[in-house]
């Protein structure tokens, strides 16, 4: 797969050379000039070509076999550098410059890489290990088309740079409006909705409809892009907390006392008594269940699709009104007030972690789409990015003058932090490498207190919801352009909506595959296998895979003496002995060096008592 | 300043007018798929659960003949067309497609022990108890005419069974012993014996076209090569074996059927250890042939049902029984691998889908894609417990069921009983001998 040196392109073949001078006939639009130093331009395999009837023939194969893919991504610019294979001759004589598969940059088809090959298997018998290794090829050559298809995406991302020295947080909102189109500049509304105060919302999955929820009572659903209102209705209590649930169909409201589902014409469909008190909600779409975090302490699973509880689980942490959800795992974080984030699931009745974030309490988490990272804040005022690949290690931390209240990621991986009546918001250099805490890339004040934030899927708005009302801000280069139309379409029409509800429903993961590493299920099994292994062992009485003892075979008539015969044996057994120790000294001395690594750094006086 | 918003034109997403297909765009970034594991899973046990729900294999029960059906043959050229001879000496030829008798010849006084086609598919033949073989005619006799053989071969003794050469007007009977006939000619050309003893059934390798085997009632399967004069070699086994069948994709493996309810599948080359034992059947195994394919084989057993085992697995992958049938005496599977065909005691022959879940008829090429998907899915998660447990449920007959219970036990307490041994002697002093090497008494050349 790497990139061999090919001797191909620019070096012309020597079994040319005699054949060079006979003039050949040219067509119109080939090159006039013919080539003179041996860096040619990309017309020289042409020439070869014309020469040379049947360029892939078994001679020329071994030079020009092709890398599938090339470590620099800034391949696509330069054409001479391409591989070229053999060349394609079309009817009418005319060469395709770019012929054969285009080259894929190696971190494209690194995000689309499923096997992690630096874990290490038990042994196999060869048979499985020849599976193996064809399914793993068969992988490496999936992954490449996936990245090649790359090319077929439509839309690039947005992008927000200032000029030279220029700090894109001094930008205002209205400057971004002024600057971009008509279509985008709608993007941006105030709602003001003094009345009702403050505002948590709520973005459907395809990002098209937005849901509003007013501490007192006011309840709305609207199309955000026409502006288009679906409901409204007042609930006459409390509102905590509002979610749609799978599609815009359906809506979850935490009322002061109880949960209630309505539709989207502002009927009460449900109301769920056995979920109280609930402070903040989170749906996971891919397992239809509704997570509640209540005052009363316990996080309860709804499973929405048949309307069952699935687990209702005592955090033992008092009041929950911290709670996100990993996007990439279904894992449910709760923030505590001892500065503790504990991580849930619904099979497991006690958390499958726990990080100890801040010194004070934890005001707001969240995960970014790609689980790799969490964001918390707490009421030390730090904001801190957490590592979430196995470490739970910070990454990096910043004191803010007030701490932030709300927390979201977009989902190319910008940090929103709602400070009072400020939204700051921090960029990175990628998705996969996190948010730079340094200096923000985007800050607006609002009319009110923050009181609920989210990035919209698939477009550069973050909805803001405050004690004035609820405000749509344009950030640049916050959405992935390009969504899945079989995922979740932003044009989708009902048929398309009603097609799909139906095949989420098939493919509902059941709740108890939740768990911190969601590949789990496709990986090998070890521990069960060697388990498996031993019973059969105890239960046949002796090893059916073990090495049979070498039994030297029979050779021709007279060279089969006794003598002969244990003098074979015993070299292959000696062999084998040499093998075992050369092994076992080689771990003695690994050991030794591992162990003599960690002291090496400074000898301390306690170190005499190590052993 | 500058700035791009990410800004999309509708146009681009939504379809133009009702009659155009809905547009789909896709990106197949895995952070906008998340969950692929579990989801593939979850598809998997629901594709698994619909091959339960839909494993319908019978087709189609073919009855008319009067007594039990004794042996089967394939047309070599018509799909359609079946062959079967009696218990009674009749022989029935069968549309499959009309599923109806087409011809009906009274052959044979007694059991019709072997029918076979001759290659070619123009006439085929069949020896019977009344120590004849039979040369028929495919078509059947024009109007006027008598259903007479177009050549009759009167013996000396019983043949059992017949089977005729993959290319050559060559055919080879079995009996006190194996035969090798012109058909041109009344006598044999040559006849091989090797030991005196009934031979049951005799089979021509397909690909290596000179090589027969054979199995006698005196427990071995014997090699022959039609060049030759003298037998190759022969295999002793615990119990007789009743027939073999020849694997038509790999020259030089071939399955036996044995009484000891189990299935050999041997490599010609080193006989004196099965490939693999095949276990599965509660009583003796009557008969076998292989799939087109080369990769599975159906057997027909006395316990009232057949198997399917794949080549490589010594558990069958799909059993079939119905109520009404009785002891199977004979099976073949067809040309086109998608259907087997089994005669039964109670004189009925019936069809069965050789894939219990397969849709048949024509499919759409979205039906075929998502077939696929859901094969390669099933594949992939085979292993899983709640899979493995549903794709391998099986209603069985009570009779087969207790019966399987009740050996097990009896392996258990065997197995056991030989661990007991081999913990209270010297160590070493008992050999343990693998399953496979258990069942071979010896290999002679």
């Amino acid at each position: 797969m790497e990139t061999a040196p090919k001797p191909g392109s620019d070096v012309p073949p020597k079994k040319d050379r005699p054949q060079a001078k006979r003039k050949k006939p040219r067509r119109y639009w080939e090159e006039e000039t013919t080539p003179t130093a041996a860096g040619a331009s990309p017309g020289r395999p042409r020439k070869q070509k014309n020469r040379e009837p049947r360029p892939q023939k078994s001679k020329s194969a071994p030079i020009q076999k092709k890398p599938r893919f090339s470590r620099k991504p800034q391949v696509l610019k330069k054409p001479q550098e391409w591989k070229s294979p053999g060349p394609q001759r079309s009817l009418s004589g005319a060469q395709d410059p770019f012929a054969g598969p285009a080259p894929v940059p190696v971190e494209v088809v690194r995000k689309f890489r499923r096997i992690d090959k630096s874990k290490k298997l038990p042994p196999s018998k060869s048979k499985a290990q020849s599976r193996l290794e064809a399914a793993e090829a068969e992988e490496e050559e999936i992954s490449v088309k996936a990245a090649r298809s790359e090319l077929l995406l439509a839309e690039e991302p947005g992008f927000l740079e200032g000029e030279d020295g220029e700090d894109t947080a001094r930008i205002r909102q209205a400057d971004i409006v002024e600057a971009v189109d008509i279509a985008s500049a709608a993007k941006h509304f105030d709602l003001n909705l003094r009345q009702f105060g403050p505002y948590r919302l709520n973005y459907s999955r395809t990002g098209r409809h937005l849901a509003l929820g007013g501490r007192r009572g006011h309840v709305a659903a609207l199309d955000w892009v026409t502006k288009k209102l679906m409901c409204e209705i007042n609930v006459m209590e409390a509102v905590r907390d509002i979610r749609f649930l799978h599609s815009e169909a359906l809506l979850a409201v935490a009322q002061n006392r109880w949960l209630h589902i309505y539709d989207n014409q502002g009927i009460e469909l449900h109301c769920v008594r056995r979920c109280d008190r609930i402070t903040r909600l989170e749906f996971l779409p891919f397992h239809f269940l509704l997570a509640t975090a209540s005052e009363t302490g316990f996080l309860t699973y709804l499973d929405v699709s048949v309307g069952k509880i699935v687990a209702a689980l005592n955090a033992r942490a008092g009041r929950l009104d911290v709670m996100t959800q990993n996007p990439y795992n279904a894992v449910v974080h709760l923030g505590h007030s001892n500065g503790t984030v504990s991580l849930w699931s619904p099979a497991m009745k006690e958390p499958l972690a726990k990080i100890l974030c801040h010194r004070g309490g934890v005001r707001a988490v969240a995960v970014d789409p790609t689980g790799t990272h969490m964001a918390t804040s707490g009421l030390d005022h730090q904001l801190k990015i957490f590592d979430l690949r196995g470490t739970f290690q910070p990454l990096s931390a910043r004191t803010l003058p007030q701490g932030a209240g709300h927390l979201a990621f977009s989902q190319r991986g910008l940090l929103a932090a709602g400070l009072g009546d400020v939204v700051n918001i921090w960029a990175g250099s990628g998705a996969a490498s996190g948010p730079s805490l340094e200096r923000p890339y985007l800050t607006h004040r609002l009319a009110g207190h923050v009181h609920g934030l989210q990035f919209c899927p698939f477009e550069d708005v973050l909805g803001v919801g405050h004690s004035g009302g609820v405000t749509s801000m344009l950030v640049p280069g916050a959405a992935e352009p390009n969504f899945d139309g079989l995922e979740s379409n932003p044009y989708r029409s009902r048929k398309q909506r009603q097609e799909w509800e139906v095949k989420a429903l098939l493919e509902k993961v059941p709740a108890e595959l939740i768990c911190l590493d969601p590949r789990a299920l496709a990986e090998v099994d070890v521990v069960s296998l060697e388990q498996e292994k031993k019973e059969r062992i105890e239960r046949l009485g002796y090893d059916p895979e073990a090495k049979a003892p070498f039994q030297p075979k029979p050779k021709q008539k007279g060279r089969s003496s006794t003598a002969s015969l244990v003098k074979r044996k015993k070299k292959v057994m000696d062999e084998e002995h040499r093998d075992k120790v050369r092994q076992s000294l080689k771990q003695q001395q690994q050991q030794k060096q591992e162990k003599a690594k960690p002291t090496g750094a400074r000898p301390s006086a306690l170190d005499r008592f190590v052993r | 300043m500058k700035v791009k918003m990410l800004s999309r034109n509708p146009d681009n997403y939504v379809r133009e007018t009702k009659l155009d297909l809905q547009r789909v765009p896709r990106n197949y970034d895995p952070t906008l798929h998340p969950f692929e594991v579990p989801r593939e899973y979850v598809r998997a046990l629901n594709a698994t659960k619909l091959e339960r729900v839909f494993a319908k294999p019978f087709l189609a029960s073919l009855d008319g003949h009067r007594d039990g059906v004794n042996c089967l043959a394939k047309h070599p050229k018509s799909l359609a067309t079946v062959l079967s001879g009696a218990c009674d000496g009749e022989v029935r030829i069968w549309n499959l497609t009309k599923r109806k008798c087409i011809r009906t010849i009274q052959a044979h006084e007694g059991f019709v022990r072997g029918i076979c086609t001759r290659f070619c598919g123009t006439s085929f033949f069949t020896v019977g108890d009344d120590k004849t073989v039979k040369q028929w005619k495919m078509d059947g006799p024009s109007c006027g005419e008598e259903e007479e053989p177009l050549h009759t071969i009167l013996g000396k003794t019983v043949y059992t069974g017949i089977d005729h050469h993959w290319k050559e007007g060559i055919f080879a009977t079995c009996g006190q012993q194996v035969d090798i006939w012109d058909e041109q000619r009344t006598n044999p050309i040559c006849s091989m014996t090797w030991g005196f003893d009934s031979i049951s059934s005799v089979k021509f390798n397909p690909i290596e076209t000179f090589l027969l085997g054979s199995c006698a009632s005196d427990r071995n399967i014997v090699l022959y090569d039609m060049r030759q004069a003298t037998p190759l070699k022969k295999v002793i086994l615990d119990m007789r074996t009743n027939t073999i069948g020849w694997n038509p994709m790999e020259a030089f493996i071939f399955t036996a059927a044995n009484e000891d309810y189990n299935l050999y599948t041997f490599d010609m080359r080193a006989l004196d250890t099965p490939v693999m034992v095949h276990m599965d059947h509660v009583s003796a195994v009557l008969d076998v042939d292989y799939s087109p394919t080369g990769k599975e084989f159906v057997s027909a057993s006395f316990d009232k049902s057949i198997r399917i085992f794949p080549v490589d697995k010594s558990r069958s992958r799909e059993v079939y029984h119905t109520k009404r049938m009785q002891h199977v005496i004979c099976v073949k599977w067809t040309s086109d691998s998608k259907y087997i065909m089994c005669g039964s005691d109670e004189m009925n022959i019936r069809l069965w889908k050789a894939n219990a879940s397969e849709k048949l008829g024509v499919l759409t090429s979205r039906e075929k894609a998502a077939t696929d998907y859901n094969q390669k899915l099933k594949e992939k998660f085979q292993h899983h417990p709640h899979i493995k447990r549903i794709s391998r449920h099986r209603h069985l007959p009570k009779s087969i069921y207790s019966q399987i219970q009740e050996q097990r036990i009896m392996k258990e307490a065997r197995r056991r009983k030989e661990l007991n041994r081999i913990k209270h002697s010297k160590p070493g002093s008992v050999r343990i001998v693998s399953e496979k090497k258990k069942h071979i008494v010896a290999v002679v050349k």
